[in-house]
């Protein structure tokens, strides 16, 4: 199936259109609560959260017998937030720093999850298969009743950002003085920390356990290059994840043998990269060319001044100098000095060049940190 | 036992050793999360070198394997020197994006490659002895004996000849730069040995049990000591226990050994996070609790002391005036009684000498804040604490 086919598809086939919208939605939610991870410094949280659920994926099989993927989810998010809250309880109780916490109880609740999953595959009689679809994720398995709950879900957790916006905020920038202006942080911490280990539980069945933490991570990290403003940063990650969805489903299903979830974390890995390289205000070129920028003003602010001290000694400003004797001087070229006379700083004429009366207040003043830099 | 059976604990064992060393050294060094990244990530370095060997057991492809790992860190490093997101942050986005890679490679060619992400993910254990080394014809043993044996014989080589520079980078990286250790040689040097370990290791354990093995025994003997060379001991042995542990549980419920292997470290390391002396669970709260009804005795005297008025000093006038429980009252009377730092006559409390005594010490010890340790006071003044 090519690309076209697929945009055609995507307008009749049910089953398409239902995985695109959910990839969409669980993009959206996994961006819109990965700021407040991010931010949090709690990245790797979400990965120690999906690989611990899966032991409670496990377990609810085990005992409902039953695969429905939400009494599957159920245990999933038990085991999940019994991990997220044992991590918080080495860290605080014991000597052992946070990520080894985060390390210990992501690996050995896997491995648990693991005995388990081998343990039901080895049962009798038991319509086990596809258990394994929550290790890797497989976006073709999502039914519209799996859309549904995404949606609710989603729709649940914007209701409480929106209703807790201010205190999250404020919670996020600075606890401490949360807590003095009387809000239970407490309260705030296990709530967003609830949300996020929910919207893990539904991307589990999506992109799998391995590659959940990404779809939080990286479209947060991705929008935060672009905005210094908490709400504007919730939105774009929120666009951001839902595009990688879209984009990443799109895609996986126009080409052969392409999971979806790899796909996805992929294209949001390709957000981040151009995030970081091209956003104006901290990417790394922009940043690189404004280094260059400043390097070049020092080097002609350098030349100014070396004018400067030679023209001290002489009576009138405008005295004309060889530019010969600015050899000594090694950091001038003959653009430097055309970029001085452009700047109306030194005239030159042929091989002379001698100081204006604006040059001559600029070097005067050059070290005066007050002067507005140009 | 058959010989298969013993040659699969052995390699367990040796996995075990292999990781608890530089797992030690990570979890010292703040930098678990580093081999669950590394772990990962040495995905497409696998594929591409089993495209080019294809054999899993081939020293190239545990070479291409583990510089994949290097220059994950590298990676991380990079992005963390920018700036632009947390070292955390930068350790979650670069990982899954080469795994992602890796399943694609694995996806795209499934026809040609004979690799499993699952096995990748959670090795087979039960398989590593039917891979044999044959030379001119003799049995040399399993395959995966070799490789794991050859790495751990350099890991231990390494860390008995740089244990001294080891040991000093880190626990104090300045001192360890102007001793003249390059902290950045060791740095590379460890992450590489790490590498190494976890690729040798990934196809008998698996990528996740790596990082079990290399974090938990390593957090285990954290817990119970606070010396380098006895936490290493304690790594090794618990990795070596309940890798033999785990391969019998294993046996007996028929499912995989590596689950069960982490499965058995993790109860261990239950048992250790809430029994462990001094640092366990157990341990924390007896002594914040210790501490509170400790201090509780303390503000108790000092209201006796500025107190002399009778009424001041009613046995039931403490949980009016100072809000406390009946119970926390109790506990606390109690424990100035058995003190001998008061006495009760008709209900009215008043201190001995000795508990006089202690509250001046304690008053001087509020107001100077010196650097007399109020442990120390307690140890001159409790008979029993509380």
């Amino acid at each position: 199936m090519n690309f076209t086919e697929y945009i055609d598809l995507l307008f009749t086939d049910y089953t398409l259109q239902t995985i695109t919208l959910g990839t969409a939605v669980l993009g959206a939610l996994c961006g819109m609560l990965g700021s407040f991870a991010v931010l949090r410094k709690q990245s790797l949280l979400g990965d120690a959260i999906s690989h611990a659920a899966l032991p409670g994926i496990a377990l609810a099989f085990l005992i409902t017998g039953s695969k429905d993927s939400n009494t599957l989810l159920i245990g999933a998010l038990i085991s999940g937030l019994v991990g997220t809250f044992w991590i918080r309880g080495i860290v605080k109780n014991t000597h052992l720093k946070s990520d080894t916490a985060l390390g210990l109880i992501l690996s050995l609740f896997f491995g648990f999850g693991m005995l388990l999953l081998t343990f039901i595959q080895k049962m009798p009689n038991a319509n086990q298969a596809g258990l394994d679809k929550y290790l890797f994720g497989q976006a073709a398995t999502l039914l519209t009743s799996d859309v549904w709950t995404m949606c609710v879900i989603a729709g649940l957790s914007l209701l409480v950002l929106l209703v807790f916006w201010k205190e999250l905020k404020l919670m996020l920038f600075d606890a401490d003085y949360t807590k003095s202006l009387g809000f239970n942080i407490k309260f705030l911490d296990v709530l967003i920390t609830f949300f996020i280990v929910v919207s893990i539980v539904v991307g589990l069945q999506t992109v799998g356990v391995v590659l959940m933490s990404a779809m939080l991570l990286a479209p947060a990290a991705a929008a935060r290059q672009w905005t210094n403003s908490l709400s504007v940063m919730v939105g774009l990650a929120a666009i951001f994840g839902a595009t990688s969805g879209v984009l990443g489903t799109a895609i996986s299903a126009s080409a052969n043998n392409l999971s979806t979830g790899p796909v996805i974390v992929l294209i949001a890995a390709v957000f981040v990269l151009i995030s970081f390289v091209f956003s104006p205000k901290r990417g790394l070129l922009f940043r690189e060319i404004r280094y260059w920028n400043n390097r070049k003003d020092l080097q002609l602010n350098k030349t100014l001044a070396f004018m400067y001290h030679i023209v001290k000694t002489h009576e009138n400003i405008d005295h004309p100098h060889a530019i010969k004797i600015l050899n000594s001087f090694q950091g001038f070229t003959r653009k430097s000095l055309q970029k001085l006379e452009d700047r109306e700083y030194i005239t030159l004429n042929k091989s002379m060049w001698s100081l204006t009366e604006k040059g001559f207040e600029k070097a005067a003043n050059l070290y005066n940190q007050s002067e507005e830099n140009e | 036992m058959s010989s298969a059976q013993i040659e699969i604990q052995l390699i367990a064992s040796l996995v075990a050793i292999a990781c608890a060393i530089p797992g030690t050294f990570l979890v010292l060094r703040k930098m678990a999360m580093i081999s669950d990244a590394i772990s990962h990530s040495i995905l497409p370095g696998l594929v591409v070198g089993f495209f080019l060997t294809e054999d899993l057991n081939s020293p190239w492809l545990i070479l291409l394997a583990a510089i994949t790992g290097v220059i994950t860190v590298i990676m991380v490093e990079f992005i963390q020197k920018t700036g632009l997101v947390k070292k955390d942050t930068a350790i979650g986005l670069v990982f899954p994006a080469l795994f992602s890679i890796g399943v694609i490679l694995i996806a795209k060619n499934a026809n040609d490659v004979h690799l499993d992400v699952d096995a990748v993910l959670l090795g087979e254990l039960a398989f590593a002895p039917f891979d044999r080394v044959l030379m001119n014809g003799m049995d040399l043993g399993a395959k995966s004996l070799w490789v794991i044996g050859i790495i751990v014989t350099v890991t231990v080589i390494l860390l008995v000849t740089f244990f001294k520079e080891l040991k000093i980078s880190t626990f104090d990286k300045q001192l360890a730069a102007t001793l003249g250790f390059s902290p950045l040689v060791l740095h590379y040097g460890l992450m590489s040995v790490a590498s190494i370990t976890t690729v040798g290791a990934f196809d008998a354990v698996g990528a996740i049990l790596v990082v079990a093995l290399m974090i938990a025994p390593a957090a285990i003997a954290y817990l119970l000591t606070n010396n380098l060379k006895k936490m290493l001991v304690i790594a090794v042995i618990a990795g070596v226990s309940s890798s033999i542990g785990g391969y019998w549980v294993a046996h007996y419920l028929d499912a995989s050994i590596a689950g069960s292997m982490t499965t058995v470290l993790g109860l261990l390391f239950l048992l250790v996070y809430l029994f462990a002396p001094n640092k366990g669970l157990v341990a924390v709260l007896f002594r914040q609790k210790r501490q509170q009804a400790e201090v509780h005795l303390l503000t108790f005297m000092l209201h006796l002391q500025n107190h002399s008025e009778e009424s001041e000093r009613h046995i039931n006038h403490l949980r009016e005036h100072i809000n406390w429980g009946k119970i926390q009252s109790k506990t606390v009377l109690d424990l100035a009684l058995k003190n001998n730092m008061i006495v009760i006559s008709d209900d009215i409390i008043s201190l001995t000498e000795k508990g006089k005594g202690f509250t001046e010490k304690a008053i001087d010890y509020i107001t100077t804040n010196s650097t007399v340790a109020i442990e120390k006071m307690k140890e001159d003044f409790f008979l029993f604490r509380g």
